[in-house]
């Protein structure tokens, strides 16, 4: 279990990360979603001891990074694909880190094969890899020492939809088997897919946390309809928050109760149904709206 | 539960199954992966590497070129000792710097978090090559003055004392720690190898100017200038106010700028 505990982190003026807590709990998959430059990258640095917190603290099965006796052993992390020396061969790589944590021999072949390397791209060097090697790569170096919690930035860039479906399995049988996973991405579709719990985040603050499908149903209903404004005062008028989309509305409630509204006051649908990942989707970009640079796009 | 005579099993609830022992990791590892990590890329293997082809090179121009009279150990050490003060100093700040500039410390400083180890087996390799090459040094200058007195048909004449020896080594570990100072200092390849030669070159050619203009500062030279101190090592019987201007000097060059920059290595963020 990852635990962090109103973690704060300022450069100068800036406040990076903002009064941050949430836990990753053990057996699930945790997506920590945010825009870039949100305090992902931070965060997860400050919790491998990295980058120290102007406040607050993170704590890894109850310890702070730095009392783990061999950190390699207990927690895999893998912060960014590209940092690794671009002339050592991948193997090589493999095999500073497992002789750092003690680890025999063999289980660099085992890992590489693990992570789906070959023989022939094992001995290349990691300046000829693409960005997917590399992040498989870092995911061997993440699991060779067969730890208890992962924790990976933005471990699917650059993979091709087979490798984040690989990624997901992989990930799924990690937690299963009573594994914590905490994985970072500024994209809504790849954490989707393979996170249980998401953490949204923002301009180094936390905008929702929850389980998926509670985040899901917190979504609530898209309704698309000509007479856009009518429809929001009807829904005004019974009580039910609405906010603007394109084309219609998203409703705080149900498909059911907004129908009936639009029944009574007479307004022809176009489209109703329950904001499934589109909805989450709005949500994401709803909430991250007036912290993104993209600013008031919503 | 707040009373003490329900004691239930203690289970704790995110143990996992089988709990294996953790051992802490022994400096002795620390050191045989930093060890490592200086030959396993090629630019670092060739760095290495030109340790042994520098003597070479510098013992085979001695052979060719130098005057009979002059074929004589002292002669070869100075030979291959000048260009080897300018390659260890730079195998010294590269086994810091890599880990910024290639960003493999995000890697290193999470496998091992206490940072310190991590450059304490950093400096331990380091000294360690410097005091091997220093032996390969004297090796390869002991063959060539062999082969050289057999051309010549001269005795072999072995002048350098274990004394002159000791010091040449010193020297030598000092430059190394010189540019381990350099390399915690700015924690990037590039600026710490021009720092390195700012430090080197134009840092004495700068105070040996001011010396020769500046009646005031000849007496104070030795006392300020760390290569002027340092390099007397490479010649000079040292007497006590030799070794009292090198403490001085490495003091203010060398022992407090390297505290400073590993205070620095352990609290600055690794990106």
């Amino acid at each position: 279990m990852i635990s962090v505990e109103s973690l704060t982190k300022q450069y100068g003026r800036f406040t990076a990360v903002d009064n941050v807590s949430f836990t990753a709990a053990t057996g699930r998959v945790t997506g920590f979603l945010g825009p870039n430059g949100a305090g992902k990258s931070t965060t997860m640095r400050i919790m491998v001891g990295l980058t120290r917190p102007s406040s607050g603290r993170v704590t890894i099965t109850g310890r702070d990074y730095r009392e783990l006796v061999n950190p390699g052993l207990e927690v895999g992390v893998l912060l960014d694909a590209s940092a690794q020396h671009a002339g050592r061969t991948g193997r090589e790589i493999l095999t500073i880190a497992a002789q750092t944590m003690g680890l025999p021999r063999t289980r660099v072949t085992e890992t590489l094969a693990r992570v789906g390397l070959t023989e022939s791209e094992a001995e290349r060097r990691v300046r000829n890899y693409s960005l997917g090697m590399r992040q498989r790569l870092g995911i061997a170096t993440a699991l060779i020492g067969d730890p208890q919690v992962l924790i990976l930035d933005e471990p699917a860039n650059g993979l091709d939809p087979a490798g984040i479906r690989w990624m997901r399995d992989l990930l799924r049988g990690f937690a299963n088997d009573g594994g914590t996973v905490l994985l970072s991405s500024h994209l809504l579709h790849e954490i989707e897919v393979i996170a249980d719990d998401l953490v949204v985040i923002g301009q180094g603050r936390i905008v929702a946390q929850g389980s998926k499908s509670e985040l899901l149903a917190a979504a609530g209903t898209l309704v698309r309809t000509i007479d856009v404004d009518r429809l929001a005062r009807a829904l005004h008028e019974a009580s039910v928050v609405t906010s603007p989309i394109d084309g219609g509305l998203r409703a705080d409630a149900d498909p059911r109760l907004v129908g009936e509204v639009a029944h009574r006051a007479g307004i022809v649908l176009r489209e109703l149904r329950a904001a499934d990942g589109a909805g989450l989707e709005e949500m994401f970009l709803e909430l991250t709206a007036e912290t993104a640079r993209e600013g008031a796009a919503a | 539960m707040t009373t003490a005579t329900q004691t239930p099993p203690v289970v704790a609830p995110a143990a996992p199954a089988v709990t294996r022992a953790v051992r802490p990791i022994p400096m002795t590892r620390l050191a045989k992966v930093e060890l490592r990590k200086m030959f396993d890329t090629r630019a670092g293997f060739w760095l290495m590497a030109s340790v042994g082809i520098v003597a070479v090179l510098a013992t085979a121009a001695v052979i060719l070129w130098a005057p009979d009279s002059s074929i004589d150990q002292e002669t070869f050490s100075s030979a291959i000792g000048f260009p080897l003060s300018v390659i260890l100093p730079i195998i010294g700040l590269l086994s810091v710097t890599s880990e910024y500039s290639q960003r493999t410390g995000l890697t290193t400083y999470t496998l091992v978090p206490w940072r310190g180890r991590v450059i304490t087996a950093k400096m331990l390799v380091t000294l360690a090559i410097g005091v091997a090459s220093m032996f390969l040094a004297l090796a390869v200058g002991a063959v060539g003055n062999l082969i050289g007195s057999a051309i010549t048909g001269l005795d072999p004449v072995w002048n350098v004392t274990v004394e002159e020896f000791a010091q040449i080594v010193l020297a030598n570990v000092l430059g190394m720690l010189i540019g381990f100072t350099l390399g915690v200092l700015m924690r990037s390849s590039a600026a710490a190898i021009v720092g390195y030669f700012v430090y080197s070159l134009v840092l004495p050619a700068a105070l040996g100017a001011l010396a020769a203009f500046q009646e005031w500062f000849r007496d104070l030279q030795p006392w300020v200038d760390v290569n002027y101190a340092t390099t007397r090592l490479f010649d000079s019987s040292m007497t006590t106010e030799y070794w009292q201007q090198l403490g001085v000097t490495t003091l203010v060059w060398l022992w407090i700028p390297l505290a400073i920059g590993l205070r620095a290595v352990l609290r600055a963020e690794v990106k």
